[in-house]
């Protein structure tokens, strides 16, 4: 495991070497996406709560503007890319400089990518509930934005391996491997993607017709829970729970094996989002097979989290940091295992189009992405704005109301996915359909609908919490928070073969 | 591979070269999309025609636009899977050949309403209106919210034509005649559907209302295979493909999933 300097600047200026060099780290902007991750969490989960009343209560859609159709995909959009989104920029910025020991490249990119990517997402709220939309899963934003999201990308990844050439430790330690996968393969499934012919400003068709459309689709739609939810935030893991721990990673080694095999077999797992549809049996099988293939990587990077804490069990007890971590990386591994038992056909012919996948999408979602995201950002807090965490005792009371929502609400899915699932394919002894009505069916789970909501106001209350946490923090901070700086040998001593 | 993870191993030496690094990983993420999509995607052949399927008429396509508008999708799929109880329930099961107009297509991932594949037909217009204004009007539970500004904004079709055009830039058999005459067709639909509504008793003067492009749109799903069922002359799906039968697409229709 790397080492990082803490030690305040004035103790470690390196007497008399010509070979070491000053340098400081951008804080500010750390900072600055911590703050947008809690605050478009909150506007994410509160549209998610929304949305959850609506289906239980259809007077809750609220006019022209405001219905379930398009008030959901800003649901996701708000929570993958707003929430989850600038929570992974906060640790790869945070992560990436002292990982470097290098200053990110350029402070001018870092804020051009921050307010860029903000501007998307006001983008988004406001096109969305509009109607202009492109109907494609996670890819629902028009063309204008999709180049600006292209543009914004590719200023971050400028940055990011401008960053990585200037480094000041020889080795990549293994957070950043997963961060240049995540750069990598979310610039190709994003440009992939979106390719479309305008129509007008706000509209646009699709290049792909019908079966194409929908691989092209899944393979995108997959690979962005991959590599936008996932990889991200494993590299997350990987930085920040040693550190909470102050234990090193449990084994080298398997995060060689597991990375690079996680990283090639998520591609393929794509069409086990198009079981028994239109599209060529051969695709839909290898994608069930590469789908089972991937709980083995995707186990591997749960039990080096959590064996990473093997002798260190006793500091859950007071370290909400880390309780957060483990609950996130449990969710992991059961979203994981999971994932490859819907993605067999059989128990996908039951489970598709029902509450079951909202259940897994929200096992992880809600544990691994959002405990890990809270879990960073208690770390973070009193290191950011060099002062204690307001209050423990709130923060703990995150940790509970939070795990009793995502309980209340994975457990209400299962319930009512299972149960409709069962009761569109019933047959009554005469051979006909047991529910001819499909309302019956519907009527059958709208009592899960309100254990969901109770289950996400629940969450959503935690998140409340944090951002009490944060804004009390925030005002025992400081006024002024200069940059620290270190002092590192020069680059070129730590010779760089190939690279340079 | 010893040699390679083991603690100074090779990889050890990789993580000190980035360029290198990323170039790996690029290579790792594409042989799954190549192998895997891009035949897909490159092979026009691999989807396998059905003559009768038709591109949409130029009110179904502003009613697809408006039902991409509204999110639909979002409670509806529009794929049936070869299952004996959705068989019983929708109908036919989806075709890849049926599906190729679709842009984008709208399959959908979550049936917190029915399937609406074959929804074509199965109701009079004026029932769809009197649903999209209030679904509890006509199934008394429902959950669908309701959508009366359908029937009170004014149908947009000055737009079409470039719509067509550039559809068939993309590959929709189009006609340069079909497009230049694109809206004056769709207003000739319009009244139709906005006339059959009035005979069954709804409201007078839809035709230049957003709903009628909808209903157009609605009534059309899923029903080209069928036209082509009760055609008289050549016996059901004529694939234009070397295969003599449609695409079965995930083994036989009737047994899976039970
Ligand atoms: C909140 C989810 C939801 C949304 C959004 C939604 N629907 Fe529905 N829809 C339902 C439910 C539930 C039913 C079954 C009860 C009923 O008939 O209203 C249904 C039924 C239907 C039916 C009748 C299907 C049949 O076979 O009986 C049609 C047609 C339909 N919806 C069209 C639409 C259109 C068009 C839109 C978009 C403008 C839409 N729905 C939006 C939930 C939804
Ligand atoms: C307060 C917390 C939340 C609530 C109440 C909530 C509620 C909902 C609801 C009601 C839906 C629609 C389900 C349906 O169509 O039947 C949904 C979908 C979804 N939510 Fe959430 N959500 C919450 C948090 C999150 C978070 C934090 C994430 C991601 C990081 C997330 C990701 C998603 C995704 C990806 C979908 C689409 C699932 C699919 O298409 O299968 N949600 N959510
Ligand atoms: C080994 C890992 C995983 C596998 C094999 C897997 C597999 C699957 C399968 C089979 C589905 C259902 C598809 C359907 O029937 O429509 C699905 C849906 C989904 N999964 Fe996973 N999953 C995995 C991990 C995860 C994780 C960690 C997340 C993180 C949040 C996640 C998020 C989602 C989402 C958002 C959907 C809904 C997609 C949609 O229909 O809109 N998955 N997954």
């Amino acid at each position: 495991m790397e080492q990082t300097r803490t030690t305040p600047a004035s103790t470690t200026a390196a007497p008399g070497s010509s070979n070491v060099q000053l340098f400081s780290y951008d804080e500010q902007i750390v900072r600055l996406f911590v703050l947008a991750t809690v605050i478009w969490g909150f506007v994410g989960m509160l549209v998610g709560v929304l949305i959850a009343l609506q289906l239980p209560f259809w007077p809750a859609n609220l006019g022209e503007y405001l219905t379930f159709g398009r008030l959901r995909p800003l649901h996701t959009n708000a929570v993958i890319f707003a929430f989850a989104g600038n929570a992974i920029f906060a640790a790869i910025y945070y992560s990436t400089q002292r990982l470097c020991k290098a200053r990110m490249y350029s402070d001018l990119m870092s804020r051009i990518h921050f307010w860029g990517w903000q501007a998307i997402i006001v983008a988004a709220a406001i096109t969305l509930p509009l109607g202009l939309t492109t109907s494609k899963e996670y890819a629902e934003l028009e063309w204008p934005i999709d180049v600006a999201i292209a543009v914004v990308w590719i200023v971050f990844a400028v940055n990011f391996f401008a960053t990585l050439q200037r480094r000041r430790e020889r080795h990549m330690y293994v957070a950043l491997w997963f961060y240049i996968a995540t750069i990598i393969t979310v610039a190709v499934l994003h440009v992939g993607n979106s390719l479309a012919l305008p129509v007008s400003f706000m509209k646009s068709y699709p290049i792909y017709a019908g079966v194409q459309d929908a691989l092209v689709q899944w393979w995108y739609g997959h690979n962005a829970v991959a590599f936008f939810l996932t990889t991200p935030f494993l590299g997350l893991m990987y930085y920040f729970l040693p550190k909470a721990a102050e234990r090193p990673v449990f084994s080298y080694r398997l995060s060689i094996v597991h990375f690079w095999s996680l990283v090639f077999i998520y591609i393929w797992a794509g069409p086990h989002h198009l079981n028994y549809t239109a599209v060529p049996e051969w695709a839909v099988t290898l994608g069930m097979l590469f789908s089972v293939m991937l709980w083995m990587p995707s186990w591997g990077g749960m039990i080096n989290g959590l064996f990473t804490l093997r002798g260190a069990w006793h500091k859950l007890r007071d370290s909400v940091v880390l309780k957060m971590f483990v609950i996130g990386i449990t969710f992991y591994g059961m979203s994981t295992f999971e994932g490859p038992m819907l993605s067999v056909k059989s128990v996908n012919a039951l489970s598709h189009f029902t509450d079951w996948t909202i259940g897994h999408v929200h096992s992880g979602a809600l544990g691994w992405n959002g405990f890990m995201t809270f879990g960073m950002i208690y770390w973070l807090l009193p290191r950011l704005w060099r002062t204690k965490l307001w209050s423990e005792r709130l923060a703990n009371a995150h940790f509970w109301t939070g795990t009793l929502g995502i309980l209340l609400y994975v457990l209400a899915m299962y319930a009512s996915g299972i149960t409709q699932g069962l009761m569109w394919r019933a047959f009554d002894e005469a051979g006909r359909l047991m529910y001819p009505d499909f309302m019956e069916t519907v009527v059958q789970i709208v009592p899960m609908y309100w254990v969901r909501l109770i289950g996400g106001l629940l969450y959503l209350s935690g998140v409340v919490m944090l951002m009490v946490n944060v804004y009390m923090t925030i005002r025992q901070a400081p006024k002024s928070l200069p940059d620290p700086t270190f002092a590192a040998p020069a680059p070129a001593a730590a010779a760089q073969p190939a690279a340079a | 591979m010893a040699r390679f993870i083991k603690p100074n191993g090779l990889h050890r030496r990789l993580e000190g070269w980035p360029l290198v690094f990323t170039v790996l990983v690029t290579i790792s993420i594409l042989v799954g999309g190549l192998v895997e999509y891009l035949p897909m995607v490159l092979i026009d052949d691999s989807v396998q025609r059905i003559e009768s399927v038709r591109p949409f008429t130029p009110l179904e396509l502003a009613g697809r636009d408006i039902y991409i508008r509204e999110g639909c999708n979002n409670c509806h799929s529009q794929t049936v899977r070869p299952f004996r109880h959705e068989l019983e329930r929708y109908g036919e099961y989806t075709k890849a050949g049926e599906t190729v107009y679709e842009r984008p297509f709208l399959w959908g991932s979550k049936r917190t309403g029915p399937d609406l594949y074959r929804v074509g037909g199965k109701y009079p217009h004026l029932w769809h209106v009197r649903h999209m204004e209030d679904p509890r009007s006509t199934s008394p539970r429902s959950i669908m919210p309701p959508y009366p500004w359908l029937l009170e904004k004014p149908l947009k079709l000055d737009d079409l034509p470039r719509k067509l055009r550039v559809l068939q830039r993309l590959g929709t058999p189009y006609s340069e005649v079909e497009i230049a005459q694109a809206v004056d067709d769709a207003r000739r639909q319009a009244r139709e559907i906005a006339a059959e509504v009035e005979a069954q008793g709804g409201p007078a003067g839809l035709a230049d209302r957003e709903i009628v492009a909808l209903v157009a749109y609605l009534q059309r799903l899923g029903t080209d295979i069928r036209t082509a069922e009760t055609a008289p002359a050549p016996s059901a799906p004529a694939p234009s493909g070397p295969a003599p039968s449609a695409p079965a697409p995930s083994g036989p229709a009737l047994a899976a999933g039970e």
